[in-house]
């Protein structure tokens, strides 16, 4: 059985300077309520590992409005006009990485390898100042695995157990960032007993804290 | 009295291209659209010929666009826009949508660029100091497709966008079968582009003030549909 928490109790889990995951695509399979409390909180110094700063001042994009971010690794910005605006002021840094790329590197973490070779951005931009390997003849980037303190994720249907099912495109990349932090905290749309083992997406394993949405309109 | 070059509005220059474009899939073929004009080739499909859209935020089976009332906030596509899934769609994770990205899975790619050039490459997510934002699933979804056609506007507020060699930081490198515009179609050869449609509304001297790219015509040239 995982604990259950507030959302004010389980960002306490974050401390200044510290890194975290928050997974969700644009506002989609977004721990939105987890991310309000972190809001309400005030932490500083975050770097924040994110698939996009997803819209002004929305989900993830509250963290970037209220300058709780000092460093952003990520794959898309455009959505986020504000997370553009810091970048050119000087006050983010931003590290623009190909999303595949973001993936693997987390995905890596969690099954518990260096980092992985990759072909996306060999003789771009994205290869500079990278080590990069030719294995028969072609010729990849090296990317170091990626892990987080915290990462906050989304579920629809988590049980006590702490597995998780996904609905629609809500999965994303809260799968892989499920395995790549120390403290994993899942926002449930809803919690039940135990869910069919045939539709559990990421086991409950991996999971530490369970936060129940409030607002389940 | 010499002959006028009609204005093509916007819209006229986005149904030619999308309509070229959808043109490219074989029934069955598995297809990752860009944001922006390639979405709207899939409207360009016909009803009978079966072609999944993937989506980078994992779905494989994009339907229609649906308005907010009407939609289920959990199913969106890349863009974020609400979507309806097709007979036989399913949902994935973040990895296994870049698993068929990346690893050769995708038929072919549409996507829209600022610049192209001869050898293939293309550039289209940054114009340094200026527009940075980012390259989301783009180099992987280019470097993993078995066929990546560019479906873009011939030239952009009176700049060249088919160049000898981009000038703006890479997106890929040597990667692009075809490039598709609303004045021509080029493809992408081992040794430079290759003219094979043209839009019977411009000339070959036309389409030459019109890229500063070398390129040969094809014995073979044919009129795009306008």
């Amino acid at each position: 059985m995982k604990k259950i928490l507030s959302a004010k109790d389980a960002v306490k889990l974050i401390k200044d300077n510290a890194t975290i995951m928050i997974g969700g695509f644009l506002s989609c399979g977004t721990p939105n309520e987890l991310i309000d409390a972190l809001v309400e909180q005030k932490t500083k110094n975050l770097t924040l590992i994110s698939n996009d700063t997803s819209f002004p001042n929305t989900d993830r994009g509250k963290l970037i409005e209220n300058k709780m971010v000092k460093k952003v690794i990520t794959s898309h910005i455009g959505t986020n006009p504000e997370t553009g605006r810091q970048l050119h002021a000087g006050e983010l840094d931003v590290e623009l990485v190909p999303m595949g790329t973001l993936f693997e590197q987390i995905r890596s973490k969690g099954a518990g390898l260096g980092g992985v070779l990759t072909p996306t951005g060999v003789n771009t931009f994205i290869e500079e100042n990278k080590k990069t390997v030719e294995i028969d003849g072609k010729k990849y980037i090296f990317d170091k695995s990626l892990g987080a303190d915290v990462a906050l994720i989304y579920g629809t249907k988590v049980d006590k157990f702490g597995n998780i099912s996904y609905f629609g495109t809500t999965r994303n990349c809260n799968t892989v960032m499920a395995t790549a932090a120390e403290t994993v905290i899942v926002q449930a749309d809803e919690l039940v007993e135990t869910l069919d083992p045939n539709e559990i997406i990421v086991p409950g394993v991996f999971v530490d804290y369970i936060v129940v949405r409030e607002n389940n309109k | 009295m010499s002959p006028v070059i009609e204005e093509l509005s916007k819209e006229k220059i986005r149904e030619i291209i999308a309509k070229r474009a959808a043109k490219e899939f074989k029934e069955g073929d598995v297809v990752t659209l860009g944001i922006g004009l390639p979405t709207a080739v899939a409207d360009y499909v016909p009803e009978s010929k079966h072609i999944l859209f993937q989506s980078e935020n994992g779905l494989l089976g994009v339907g229609k666009t649906l308005s907010p009332e009407e939609a289920d906030p959990r199913i969106i596509n890349a863009g974020g826009g609400y979507v309806d899934i097709k007979q036989g769609a399913c949902f994935y994770d973040a990895q296994m949508a870049f698993t068929l990205m990346r690893g050769g899975h995708i038929d072919a790619t549409v996507l829209g660029a600022l610049q192209v050039d001869q050898d293939g490459s293309l550039a289209s997510w940054m114009i340094p100091g200026k527009f940075v934002p980012g390259m989301g699933g783009s180099m992987d979804l280019i470097v993993g497709a078995k066929k990546v056609i560019v479906a873009m506007e011939h030239i952009s507020k009176g700049q060249i966008k088919i160049l000898d060699k981009c000038t703006l930081p890479l997106t890929a490198y040597k990667e692009v079968d075809l490039i598709i515009t609303e004045r021509c179609v080029f493809e992408v050869g081992p040794s430079g582009l290759i003219l094979t449609e043209i839009n019977p509304m411009f000339s070959i001297s036309d389409i030459k003030a019109t890229v500063s790219a070398n390129f040969v015509v094809s014995h073979n040239l044919k009129y795009m549909e306008t």
